[in-house]
């Protein structure tokens, strides 16, 4: 029945002189999500709309459930086109239009018509009341609220008439791409991915980084680590996943430094290898997904000692969140289920039964002395020997 | 090199097989049950498949059921057994170590208010028929034991069992998993009071997807899966012509050379035993008292529990050498809690998760065997250096 969608934006709206990158940048992404989906869409912008077009046949269910996922839509809204031919026909159709959309129409209602087409011969206001009387006389039960009413009838009249009520949500946030890019530090459990799709949804494209440890982390500890890459990709479009052989390197603080400090020194190191590759890329921050005091290396003081060692900024969305909030988004996204499953990541295998929560940034600085032989040898092989997996 | 020691996971398909199934698929694909001649020449097929099982078990064609495997001939025996047999009784007898496949169906028949006694093991894995015979009452309509045990390879007393049941009660029906154990030992159900027996086609070099349920001609069983009236109403769905081909091919050609197999599956078994022991602070587990070599058990699974090291690293870390093995069974391995067969034998907690299962094949090679070693002995110390302090 509908052959179109209304995207509505949100704070694209407000941008100034440079609105229409913001423009063109969601008209971009609608393109791509789109590009999976069955059937054929033109997407067009017009009067600070987006209107996105079937031509022929098309799974409207599909192209919804992608459009929900494009940043920067605040709401979409499927649109019935009709000819004009008189106005007795457009009572006609939009009395079949609440027919089919409204199979309950004990419901309150309001018709808004609008003119881009001043030639129309009748006003619009005139349009509302008689509207109104169709719709009345062919649905007794419903009533007319000017206020608050159920279902608002949006009519507009262009060269065509479009028809519309129904707003359904859209993520909301600003396009991807139009703020950048930043480096994802991206581990396989549940913050991670969550922390990858908040700062996304702000427009910014991800690149992530993955630290892996064979034979202490298996290769379908990588694999799902793919997985949770794809599905945030499904939101943010395609990510790059640097994949990081770190097993030497751990190996190497493991034997040199007091295990106690193991988790923070190791996250030094790979903050700090992130942060290389993040430059390389042209990314202009990194994204963790701690949470303060979480566990023992996201206690404040670990906090700090993890965030001497970059100069870029490094994003931590979930920083106030409990849990239990994180898993609530990571269910919403769709990456709770996959996070879950039992593969060891890096982080975990050598950690001591009582790591450090206080560590001192100066002692932590002195015992990486230990490391001074061969460390930088190792971070160099770990970066050249890094390979690169595009996930879409 | 890639050593592929996992054969209780699952197999290499014998070429031979995978050339009769090839030819079946694309050449004589028809439906057993259709009229025409395609037809006609399919079901030769499945006749050939009836005809070697009943030969290498020594019974009749029509007690051979195929099934979709080993799961669904144990869920069949013991589901379609309780059911049948519903007014004699409403007690099951099983052991603590089996198969998930007969655990798990198992706490299906006591959801639906079905009796069931789990026997414990002793530190071997092995059943006691004391108990057994303790556990059995008026009511109990089957035991269930498995042959061969799938993480440690012991031997269950089947025979024995099997005479003690049929001793105390004849009506008690008895099935045997012999998923581990057939083709590795030879089992005539007739002669070892086995009323029911499951096989499955991919633990010897078959393919995936098929298995047996040998159901003796005197027991009464339901159907536990209805439809189109296939194999005698017992197993509805379309004959898996190649599968069953493929199956009963695999199953000849590895009766062919039997006993030299198992034979030199034994020397192998032996000789990696041998190896394992030249390392500290390993634990072989399974084997019997006074049998270092590994008589009385499984000619080709040895569980091993390095202490220090978690299976899942040294799993990985051989894999990095082409060697594949599995952290304690196939179908445990993916769930975190630790076995449950380990555990009843009483394998102590810290080796719990430090336990691996080699199983070997008839393509092993004594090569093979030595290249593992020298793998083993390289990584282990220096797994052992890198563990978790606490």
């Amino acid at each position: 029945m509908f052959t179109a969608f209304l995207i509505k934006y949100a704070e694209i709206g407000i941008k100034g002189k440079n609105r229409y990158l913001f423009e063109d940048a969601l008209v971009h992404q609608i393109r791509n999500a789109l590009k999976k989906c069955e059937g054929e869409f033109s997407i067009h912008k017009s009067q600070g709309r987006i209107h996105v077009e079937a031509a022929g046949e098309f799974d409207a269910e599909e192209t919804v459930e992608r459009l929900k996922k494009v940043f920067g839509i605040s709401g979409i809204c499927p649109v019935v086109y009709a000819e004009d031919e008189g106005f007795g026909k457009l009572c006609d159709t939009v009395v079949g239009y609440i027919g089919r959309v409204y199979p309950d129409r004990n419901k309150t209602f309001k018709v808004h018509a609008r003119r881009a087409r001043k030639d129309y011969p009748k006003e619009s206001m005139e349009i509302n009341a008689d509207l109104g009387e169709a719709v009345l006389r062919a649905y007794p039960e419903m009533s007319v609220d000017v206020h608050e009413p159920d279902i608002l009838l949006n009519i507009e009249i262009r060269d065509k008439i479009y028809i519309y009520s129904e707003t359904i949500p859209g993520p909301g946030g600003m396009p991807v791409g139009t703020g950048g890019k930043a480096m994802l530090l991206l581990s396989g459990g549940i913050d991670s991915p969550v922390a990858g799709y908040m700062i996304a949804k702000r427009g910014v494209k991800l690149d992530a980084v993955y630290f892996h440890a064979p034979p202490y982390t298996s290769d379908r500890a990588k694999a799902k680590v793919v997985d949770l890459a794809r599905i945030v990709a499904g939101y943010t479009g395609p990510i790059w996943l640097h994949v990081i052989n770190f097993t030497d390197i751990q190996l190497y603080i493991y034997e040199k430094c007091p295990h106690e400090e193991l988790t923070i020194i190791m996250r030094r190191y790979m903050m700090r290898i992130a942060e290389h590759i993040a430059e390389e890329t042209g990314c202009l921050g990194l994204i963790t997904g701690e949470s303060i005091g979480q566990v023992a290396s996201q206690t404040m003081s670990s906090l700090a000692a993890t965030n001497e060692v970059c100069t870029l900024p490094v994003y931590r969305p979930l920083i106030g969140f409990d849990k239990k909030e994180i898993v609530e988004v990571s269910e919403k996204i769709g990456t709770f289920e996959t996070s879950i499953l039992p593969y060891e990541d890096c982080c975990t295998i050598f950690v001591a039964k009582h790591p450090v929560t206080k560590p001192n940034v100066k002692v932590i600085r002195r015992h990486e002395r230990n490391l001074e032989e061969k460390i930088e040898e190792l971070v160099k092989t770990a970066l050249e020997t890094k390979e690169l997996i595009v996930v879409e | 090199m890639e050593v592929y020691l996992d054969n209780s996971a699952t197999t290499r398909v014998f070429p031979e097989v995978a050339e009769l199934m090839t030819k079946i698929m694309c050449g004589d694909y028809g439906n057993p049950s259709s009229l025409h001649r395609k037809g006609m020449e399919a079901e030769q097929y499945l006749r050939y498949g009836r005809e070697t099982f009943a030969r290498l078990l020594k019974v009749n064609e029509k007690e051979i059921l195929f099934t979709s495997g080993g799961t669904e001939s144990d869920n069949m025996a013991l589901v379609g057994c309780a059911a049948a047999n519903r007014r004699r009784g409403n007690h099951l007898i099983t052991t603590g170590i089996e198969h998930p496949a007969v655990l798990n169906t198992m706490r299906y028949l006591e959801s639906l208010g079905y009796m069931v006694t789990y026997l414990s093991v002793d530190s071997c894995g092995r059943i006691s028929l004391e108990e057994l015979q303790r556990a059995m009452t008026p009511g109990t309509v089957l035991v269930s034991v498995m042959h061969t045990n799938n993480e440690i390879g012991a031997l269950e007393p089947v025979e024995e069992a099997g005479a003690l049941v049929k001793r105390m009660n004849p009506n008690t029906l008895f099935h045997v998993d012999a998923v581990q154990g057939f083709g590795k030992a030879k089992i005539y159900p007739k002669r070892m009071g086995i009323d029911l027996l499951s096989a499955s086609g991919h633990k010897i070099h078959g393919p995936k997807g098929v298995g047996l349920l040998y159901v003796g001609e005197k027991v009464k069983i339901q159907p536990i899966i209805h439809g189109g009236g296939q194999q005698m109403n017992l197993r509805s769905g379309t004959d898996n012509v190649p599968g069953i081909a493929g199956f009963a091919k695999a199953a000849e050609l590895l009766y062919e050379h039997y006993d030299d197999d198992v034979r030199r599956l034994y020397g192998l078994k032996r000789r990696f035993l041998e190896g394992v022991r030249k390392l500290e602070g390993v634990k072989i587990n399974g084997l019997l008292p006074g049998r270092p070599e590994g008589e009385g058990t499984a000619p080709h699974i040895v569980s091993v529990s390095v202490a220090g090291v978690r299976s899942e690293v040294l799993l990985h870390a051989l894999e990095e050498d082409g060697i594949y093995v599995s952290a304690g069974s196939a179908c445990a391995a993916r769930k975190p809690q630790p076995s449950v067969t380990l555990k009843a034998i009483g394998v102590e907690k810290p080796l719990l998760d430090s336990t691996i299962r080699f199983s070997f094949s008839v393509y092993t090679t004594e090569e093979e065997i030595d290249y593992t070693l020298r793998a083993m002995y390289g990584k282990i110390p220096i797994l052992r250096k890198y563990t978790r302090r606490s």
